[in-house]
């Protein structure tokens, strides 16, 4: 175990994970087979707490090294997801693996996992340095490796000098940072996220967000992020899954899910989408099969102008507009009654012109294959 | 007490008249330790002298008293430490049927007269045919004790986040571990605090433990039946002194604890 603890060349991560686990069956497990495993797999898993279905027949394969984010509103299970991975939870139906092995009847202690906890969990009594080497000195690592790893770990994510500190003495940004330190020093091979960067202002969220992403590729250690941020999911991920109700309603890439959202839920979760049904989207396209079209993709009209035969076409009128710098967005009143949002960038436009436009009749055009029918 | 100036008269005067009435009494036993007459309390005092405090060195009964309760109430105490923070433990980490009963069962035995709980001892020693010894006194004790380090633990629990424990366990502690490095720390203090408590409570408890003593005197029955049968009545007076100065002590010292970390 000596030495290797240094982050820097990827390849040596694994060593000191690997030598510090390898008492334990799950390591055996790990170095006999050579097919990549996922890092987390359900298998139809339920929590169900009473009569609340927590998380509800959800199956999941989430990739070595992966960044994947678990999106979704607050109460759809994204947390107890989380809990399940970790051991805090028990699943009340289904099968839970990581890296292949089935994890059902193991304590926390025993998982190859650690957390970043939604309101950091940092031991108030504790320095911060005795705080991100808790783990080590669990594991009965010799003080000098435990300091050197400590003091890789602070470098790591840029909080060197601050070790004597008592968590009370830091900004919500440091402790967020000395929470991701204190469960990364362990070397986990899954890294679990409750919303780490849900109590931060915005500006330190954007900024978190970049020095985690370049962190997670640094440390090659699959990530687990939990957020209700679409924005976060999808600039951060690689894959996510977006969870409703304690069932997943898509996994996908970013792109996949923006750009073809599988069903209605996803197209309104995850950014602004109109949903048009029924009567209308008989009028459009001559199918009552509910289709999502982005407002980015809409361009407005004035009555007269043509319609090509790639695009879709309907008359409404302007209701209301919203002025936003560098684009405005309109409320658009189609004649069935229903509203359509529609974002122009302020190409040519000024302020006076686009405010002007309320109460003017128009035409909404837009291409055939940007239309994206969901299921109900 | 900063802006005195901004209360009302009537508040400061009722103030200090209550902390008069509180405190006065305990002057005047101060007082009356140092007095020359053996007989009444006359004022003003005939004389002053220290001999009542070598006349007290001297007395063996009183000796006995003394150390009968310094027994009682540290083993009292040790009991409640040890049932009184797992009850709390078992009652916060834990969801089972009857975990309100329960917190409220543990309570009871404060809220209850002590002449209550003492009867109900009573009767149940020699219901079930137990001699009073020693450690009928500290049974006695050991039910309202429970009660205060309960009470400090499940406060401190309370405000000690469940995230804490989980994290430890996440890390790789198993349960032993969690409850050295993390629980016991968060409920240190909390536990001197309802210790020190307990102990001063047993202390100069005379009510439950005239049901549970028999012969044996603890020192608040001796100075009980000094006060009936008097002989050297300031020697009474220099006790309590000692008394108050004992158990003073800890309560105070439990106050700031709690208090400094609220
Ligand atoms: N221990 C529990 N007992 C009973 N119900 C629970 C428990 N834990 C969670 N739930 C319920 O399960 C559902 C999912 O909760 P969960 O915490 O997983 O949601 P979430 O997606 O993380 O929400 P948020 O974004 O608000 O954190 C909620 O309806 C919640 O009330
Ligand atoms: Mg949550």
């Amino acid at each position: 175990m000596a030495g290797g603890g240094s982050f820097a060349p990827p390849a040596l991560c694994r060593k000191p994970r690997e030598a510090a686990i390898s008492h334990s069956p799950s390591a055996i497990v790990t170095h006999s087979s050579s097919s990549p495993a996922p890092a987390v797999s359900f298998v139809n898993v339920s929590r169900h707490f009473g009569e609340v279905k927590a998380v509800d027949g959800v199956s999941l394969d989430i990739n070595d090294g992966e960044f994947f984010s678990l999106l979704g509103p607050s109460g759809s299970g994204k947390t107890t997801c989380l809990r399940l991975v970790a051991g805090f939870e028990q699943p009340t139906a289904g099968s839970i693996q990581l890296h292949g092995e089935e994890v059902a009847n193991l304590p926390p202690y025993e998982r190859d996992v650690n957390t970043v906890f939604q309101d950091y969990a940092l031991f108030p009594h504790m320095t911060v340095g005795e705080n991100v080497a808790y783990g080590l000195m669990i594991k009965k690592v010799p003080k000098p490796e435990r300091d050197k790893r400590l003091g890789e770990m602070l470098e790591l994510v840029r909080l060197p000098g601050l070790a004597g500190r008592r968590p009370s003495q830091l900004s919500g940004g440091q402790r967020q940072r000395v929470a991701l330190a204190r469960a990364l020093i362990n070397h986990p091979r899954v890294l679990l996220l409750d919303e780490p960067l849900g109590a931060l202002d915005l500006k330190l969220r954007q900024q978190m967000q970049i020095e985690l992403k370049a962190i997670q590729r640094q440390v090659r250690i699959t990530f687990v992020f939990v957020t209700h941020d679409q924005e976060e999911a999808l600039t951060m991920s690689d894959r996510l899954a977006v969870f409703n109700l304690g069932k997943i309603e898509q996994i996908g890439s970013p792109a996949e899910v923006y750009e073809h959202p599988a069903t209605a839920f996803v197209a309104g979760f995850v950014g602004v989408s109109n949903l048009i049904r029924g009567e209308i989207a008989q009028a459009i396209t001559g199918s009552a099969q509910t289709f999502s079209i982005r407002p980015e993709k809409i361009q407005l009209r004035d009555l007269g102008q043509p319609v090509s035969g790639d695009e879709y076409s309907v008359e409404g009128r302007i209701r209301d507009v919203i002025y936003l710098g560098m684009h405005t967005r309109y409320l658009v009143e189609l004649s069935g009654g229903s509203d359509l949002t529609v974002v122009e960038q302020n190409l040519r436009t000024t302020s006076m012109d686009v405010l002007a436009a309320r109460g003017r009749a128009v035409r909404l055009v837009w291409q055939k294959a940007h239309v994206r029918p969901v299921g109900n | 007490m900063t802006n005195t100036s901004r209360k009302p008269p009537a508040l400061i005067i009722a103030t200090v008249g209550a902390l008069l009435f509180l405190h006065v009494p305990l002057a005047i036993i101060l007082l009356y330790s140092f007095t020359t007459d053996d007989r009444t309390y006359t004022f003003p005092l005939p004389g002053l002298t220290l001999r009542w405090f070598p006349t007290a060195w001297a007395r063996a009964d009183l000796w006995q008293a003394l150390w009968l309760s310094v027994k009682v109430a540290g083993v009292a105490t040790a009991i409640a430490l040890t049932l009184g923070s797992l009850i709390a433990l078992a009652i916060y980490r834990s969801k089972f049927f009857g975990r309100e009963a329960i917190s409220f069962l543990v309570i009871l035995p404060i809220a209850l007269p002590g002449i209550v709980t003492g009867i109900a001892l009573r009767s149940a020693l020699s219901l079930l045919d137990l001699n009073f010894s020693y450690w009928t006194i500290v049974v006695g004790h050991a039910t309202f004790c429970v009660v205060t380090v309960y009470n400090n633990v499940i406060a401190r629990l309370r405000r000690t986040s469940a995230s804490q424990i989980e994290a430890s366990m996440d890390l790789g502690a198993n349960s032993f571990q969690t409850f050295r490095y993390i629980v016991l720390p968060a409920i240190a203090t909390a536990l001197l605090a309802g210790g020190m408590l307990a102990f001063a409570l047993s202390f100069d408890e005379v009510i439950v433990t005239t049901f549970t003593a028999g012969q044996q005197a603890t020192l608040p029955i001796w100075i009980f039946s000094q006060l009936v049968r008097p002989r050297d009545r300031p020697v009474t007076n220099v006790v309590a002194v000692f008394v108050i100065a004992i158990t003073a002590i800890p309560i105070l010292l439990a106050h700031r604890l709690t208090s400094k970390d609220a």
